[in-house]
């Protein structure tokens, strides 16, 4: 290799070089950017009262203490929410699991009438806003006698539009040749979904339950309408509820803050793969 | 054998049915239905007397529609959330689109943990952390103003001047969503041929041109849907405003769902707030449209 060669090379190294500290140089403050409200919230959540109100800010406490946290399960009940809040997402998970799994299969693999049309008209209610729902369907929880009651979030939430869809899109790669063979063998239709069909979708059920999961805890605006006594409310309004009067304890509303985000952070951390595939499911047909 | 193989068609459709009932019934009766009342609510009166008895509800044609055109509360609502929109969502896709690019760089590596992270924000849930963002804007206390003293920038009142709450709420906005079309791009992005930025850089273009030339033409089907989609969700704007400023001050973040809650929920005027559900449909199904459209002219 002659010197001029050498030094080009050496000359172009260098500039890789450069760029991949900028690179990580974006990456990292990004990075801080995306964390520093969640760190701070846990960080003011252990701070003694009134640490988190000062000037200059304190980043990490000066004295850890857990009394926000005791506070709230002893003097404000956050013990009920949660569970409230864990009922109601593990019911819906469960239901919306049974009921648009059936239904999916059956739009990708049963043949009968109509199953397009009907499709078409299912797939149209993807651009209704559900806000226009919500009015309407007040009135007739209100008729079902399902307000302040815990049907009355869980209900309009075990079956959705979105999730047939994803669960149709996976299904339809299931073999005609294999659902046909069991027919052939005699087994019922039944038998089918349940010994072929459900092993064989298993990892997109895994991404409509932990979907329907955190979309179920993390859903503020029907809970809010339909849960008018604080014994029946879910952590969000609960939560909301709380920072009307309690504005002025920070670190007891940051230490609600973090009860309310952990569960749903950690079910994240521990299935993103999961969560991850759902992004990309739904994105394939715009 | 082949008469075996096709079961009875009658059998196979029952079995169908069967597994769609509970699924069709359950979005027919709570989410079709509900939907078609909307509409027929917002022709008519039905308010807090209505709720008491139904007979006191009467057929009005469309005043509330004119009504609203008539309402200055309306109009600002409407312009509120356009502005949360038209802002927020392009400001949104274009860091996720930042942060796509950076994690497609070939150069880095722990891709994974950093895609976490910046992923994070989005399943958190968002009535929690407007709380916490509301904290950190807090003009004396907040690390906002603490880190603008820092760069020699006086206190800004984030959530009190009228002027400043909206950018407010779109910033933490911004922080929460982009993370999701992030994923979207990163998956865009994989799906272009590695050879024609080869060839782009043989022929000596250099980065910036390789990015408006090729990556940009060849994600533009990405870029809708990820348009679509953030406009739909921003369109609907409630619980940042509901939570961080009760939709002031001076009705500055007022949104449209968030009119329809109080008009609705609140004051129990409820043909009123359907007539306000309806537009907020029609918006969005417009926006849509709209962008199906540019969609299909590239193509």
């Amino acid at each position: 290799m002659t010197a001029p060669r050498d030094s080009a090379m050496q000359s172009m190294l260098q500039r890789q070089r450069m760029t991949q500290v900028l690179l990580y140089a974006l990456l990292v403050l990004g990075a801080v950017l995306a964390l520093l409200p969640m760190v701070w919230m846990v960080s003011a959540s252990l701070m003694p009262s009134g640490e988190a109100s000062t000037y200059p800010p304190h980043f990490f406490p000066s004295r850890l203490t857990f009394a926000h946290y005791s506070d709230l399960f002893t003097r404000l009940s956050i013990g009920k929410y949660l569970l409230n809040s864990a009922f109601v997402s593990f019911v819906v998970t469960f239901a919306s699991l049974a009921i648009n799994a059936m239904a999916g299969y059956a739009f990708a693999k049963l043949r009968f009438r109509g199953r397009d049309r009907l499709f078409r008209v299912l797939s149209t209610g993807l651009v209704l806003p559900v806000q226009v729902a919500m009015l309407p369907l007040f009135l007739l929880m209100k008729n079902l006698h399902l307000i302040n009651t815990y049907w009355g979030v869980i209900i309009p939430g075990m079956a959705s539009i979105f999730g047939i869809f994803l669960v149709r899109q996976y299904a339809l790669a299931i073999p005609d040749e294999m659902l046909d063979a069991a027919r052939v063998d005699g087994a019922s239709e039944f038998r089918i979904f349940w010994s072929i069909v459900v092993p064989g979708i298993v990892p997109i059920l895994a991404t409509l339950s932990i979907w329907t999961f955190l979309a179920t805890w993390n859903d503020f605006m029907w809970p809010l309408i339909v849960l008018s006594d604080e014994s029946h409310y879910t952590l969000p309004v609960a939560l909301a509820n709380l920072a009307g009067e309690h504005v002025q304890d920070t670190e007891l509303m940051m230490a609600g803050s973090v009860l309310t985000v952990i569960p749903v952070m950690l079910v994240f951390l521990f299935l993103q793969r999961y969560y991850i595939q759902g992004v990309m499911a739904g994105s394939v047909k715009g | 054998m082949s008469a075996r193989r096709v079961r009875m068609p009658a059998e196979a459709s029952t079995a169908a049915w069967f597994f769609l009932a509970p699924a069709l019934a359950l979005i027919g009766i709570f989410f079709f239905l509900p939907v078609a009342a909307a509409l027929v609510l917002s022709v008519t009166d039905f308010d807090l007397y209505g709720i008491a008895n139904p007979a006191n509800t009467r057929f009005i044609g469309l005043q509330n529609y004119v009504r609203l055109l008539h309402t200055p509360d309306f109009w600002s609502a409407l312009k509120n959330t356009f502005y949360f929109a038209f802002v927020g969502g392009p400001l949104t896709i274009a860091v996720a689109l930042g942060a796509a690019l950076l994690l497609s760089s070939k150069l880095v590596r722990f891709k994974g943990f950093f895609r976490t992270i910046y992923f994070t924000p989005f399943v958190t849930t968002l009535v929690a952390v407007a709380i916490v963002w509301r904290y950190l804007y807090h003009t004396r206390y907040g690390l906002f103003n603490y880190g603008l003293a820092h760069l020699g920038i006086a206190p800004i009142d984030w959530l009190g001047d009228p002027h400043w709450a909206m950018p407010a709420i779109i910033l933490m906005a911004v922080w929460k969503g982009f993370g999701y079309n992030m994923l979207i791009f990163i998956a865009g992005l994989q799906a272009i041929p590695d050879e024609l930025y080869d060839a782009a850089e043989i022929d000596g273009a250099g980065p910036f041109r390789r990015f408006f030339s090729i990556t940009l033409p060849m994600l533009a089907p990405t870029l809708v849907f990820v348009a679509v989609i953030t406009m739909i969700g921003y369109f609907q704007l409630f619980a940042e405003p509901y939570v961080m400023t009760q939709g002031g001050p001076l009705r500055s973040t007022t949104s449209v769902v968030l009119l329809m809650y109080e008009e609705g929920f609140r004051w129990w005027r409820m043909g009123y707030a359907a007539s306000i559900a309806f537009v907020l449909f029609i918006v969005i199904l417009l926006a849509t449209l709209v962008q199906f459209r540019l969609q299909k002219e590239r193509t």
